[in-house]
């Protein structure tokens, strides 16, 4: 705008200009320019180019080696075992989480008092000290077996026969998990509201009910981030069952690095790598699940990535045109 | 309205039997009484404080009275009499009776996950009284009764507070209750939305169902009450037709509460 804007809060009147001032009302706002963004643009890109140069330029990656071992088949059976592990470890360990984090909230002072002692006791454990005794379980306690408390037994197991490494690997990820877990889902069930009990206990629903249909599918919107970071987490937790003699992808990695010692650097490149690629699958999973419990949560549904890539393009395009139109 | 005859002889709906409730040393109800007809609607009054509220959460047992008793179509709810004793119910023996109480609160407390459909039919397909199909069905009927017939798949935070409350005083009635206790329905809605609820709530009363509405719409409450009760300091101070307890009170506090609210 070439005049000053009193000039065009008075249209009627007669201006010699050539161009006649249009209202006020009728313009768009021009957006407030922010330099500072684009400075903080540059230098990130300066300082990611630098790190990818290094990382490309650098002979101590070596690169060839990296491809080399990526799809390696002692690799991928690694890869095959830290994702059992930790798939089964996971499934076990939500569901102990959900069996303490509910008898920690039930009115039972006996169950309490178990799942709070049962939750210290695990998390002050370090995860490496509860693989190691189990591992060495078979030996403090050689048989299993069911029967009366102290009394005779009805039939018993050969401990050494039952703990695989792949058993003891799952059991002492789940012990843990589950302390975890359990106050995971605590902190969801807590943050439902207290209106939400009480409608549901007016309505005469059957507790099993109020717990499965009302209060946890809307606990889940604050256990999903949650326990996805700890699902995190536990992947990367699964490269301790090396110490029981499972090898899973690092401890594969591990162990061709002391076969092939000049290879170290591109064997922890490709386990980083995997576990980047497991992490990520994980967060593209955990934004459609969060989604799909947003129902209710909020008006609309938050639009996927795509959707989001799709309104930029054509706000661009709009953008475009009608600077062109100008 | 039934007639004063039929309301005098016909077995109580409610009885509300010297009950006290305490929090440590606060008093919240000190021997209330309280016997409601079937059919009756009675709107209780009060100052902020005065243990309104409590007492229609001791109705349906949400809270524990700590002497006294409730019972509903003479079934005592929450306890059994065993040895001339009172003995607390289980559980499950609770829930199932508090599907012959609904309840409507302040705010609202849909659930948010569900739709207005769902939200109504949850109820009689949990307890077991109908098919899922037939719940749905008869969801569909209560929320056209209430004037949600087009909302039914809308979640409760895609409507007004006053479709919220109407969502929620059809999932009260989806258990089809003998009474229906409201706490305050209205307190929490828009001016221009209260009376969109009330309308709901006018229908229920003149089509027979025995209410019990905690609410500060004077106005309304002298249009449908059959009895106002007026209770302070947990007691009940005086009770009557709105003829007597609104526009006569006998009662320095209840004229002075009046002039206050009116």
């Amino acid at each position: 705008m070439s005049e000053p804007p009193g000039a065009t809060l008075a249209p009627e009147a007669p201006t010699a200009a050539d161009e006649p001032p249009k209202s006020l009302t009728a313009q768009r706002v021009v957006p407030l320019r922010r330099p500072g963004r684009w400075i903080a643009t540059a230098v990130v890109l300066v300082l990611v180019a630098q790190f990818v140069h290094g990382l490309v330029t650098n002979p101590f990656y070596q690169w060839d080696r990296w491809a080399y071992w990526f799809l390696r088949p002692t690799i991928l059976d690694g890869l095959l075992i830290t994702l059992e592990v930790t798939a089964c470890s996971a499934v076990l360990g939500l569901i102990g989480g959900i069996l303490l984090a509910l008898a920690r909230l039930s009115r039972s002072p006996v169950l309490r008092a178990v799942s709070w002692t049962y939750v210290w006791a695990l998390r002050s454990t370090p995860l490496i000290v509860v693989l190691l005794f189990l591992y060495n379980f078979s030996a403090l306690y050689q048989t299993l077996s069911v029967g009366v408390p102290f009394g005779p037994a009805f039939f018993s197991f050969d401990e050494s026969k039952l703990a695989t490494d792949m058993a003891i690997a799952v059991i002492g990820l789940s012990l843990n998990e589950a302390a975890y877990a359990a106050e995971v889902v605590r902190g969801g069930i807590l943050s439902v509201d207290q209106g939400q009990h009480e409608a549901a206990a007016a309505l005469g629903l059957p507790r099993g009910y109020q717990f499965r249909k009302i209060v946890f599918p809307q606990a889940l919107r604050s256990i999903i981030p949650n326990y996805v970071n700890q699902l995190i987490g536990l992947i990367k937790s699964t490269s301790l069952v090396f110490y029981v003699s499972l090898l899973d992808l690092f401890g594969t990695a591990q162990s061709m690095g002391s076969t092939y010692p000049g290879d170290i650097v591109p064997l922890l490149l490709v386990v980083t790598v995997w576990y980047l690629i497991l992490t990520s699958v994980v967060s593209v999973i955990q934004f459609y699940v969060e989604r799909y419990y947003a129902r209710g949560a909020t008006r609309g549904l938050p639009p996927t990535p795509l959707q989001k890539l799709r309104a930029g393009l054509g706000d661009l395009r709009d953008r475009v045109r009608r600077e062109a139109a100008v | 309205m039934s007639t004063a005859d039929t309301l005098e002889t016909a077995p109580a709906a409610l009885e509300i039997h010297d009950v006290h409730k305490w929090y440590g040393a606060h008093r919240v109800l000190d021997g209330v009484d309280l016997t409601i007809r079937p059919g009756e609607v009675t709107v209780v009054l009060g100052p902020s404080g005065s243990g309104k509220s409590t007492l229609l959460r001791v109705i349906n047992h949400l809270e524990k009275p700590e002497i006294g008793y409730v019972s509903v179509n003479d079934e005592l709810i929450g306890v059994k009499r065993q040895g001339g004793r009172l003995k607390e119910l289980s559980e499950r023996a609770i829930l199932a009776q508090r599907g012959r109480i609904g309840f409507v609160f302040q705010n609202f407390n849909l659930f948010p996950h569900l739709t207005a459909l769902d939200n109504v039919a949850a109820a009689p397909v949990a307890t077991g009284k109908l098919t899922r199909p037939e719940a749905q069905a008869l969801a569909k009927e209560l929320l056209g009764r209430v004037g949600l017939g087009e909302r039914v798949g809308a979640y409760p935070r895609q409507l007004s507070g006053g479709q919220q409350q109407r969502v929620a005083i059809a999932r009260a009635l989806a258990l089809r209750p003998g009474v229906i206790l409201f706490d305050e329905p209205t307190s929490a809605l828009d001016p221009e939305l209260v009376g969109e609820v009330l309308a709901v709530i006018k229908d229920l009363a003149t089509s027979g169902t025995t209410l019990v509405i905690v609410t500060h719409e004077i106005g309304f409450a002298r249009e449908i009450a059959d009895r106002v009760v007026f209770i302070d300091g947990g007691k009940v101070v005086e009770q009557g037709p709105p003829s007597e307890v609104l526009d006569k009170p006998r009662h320095e506090r209840t004229r002075d509460f009046l002039s206050k609210v009116l």
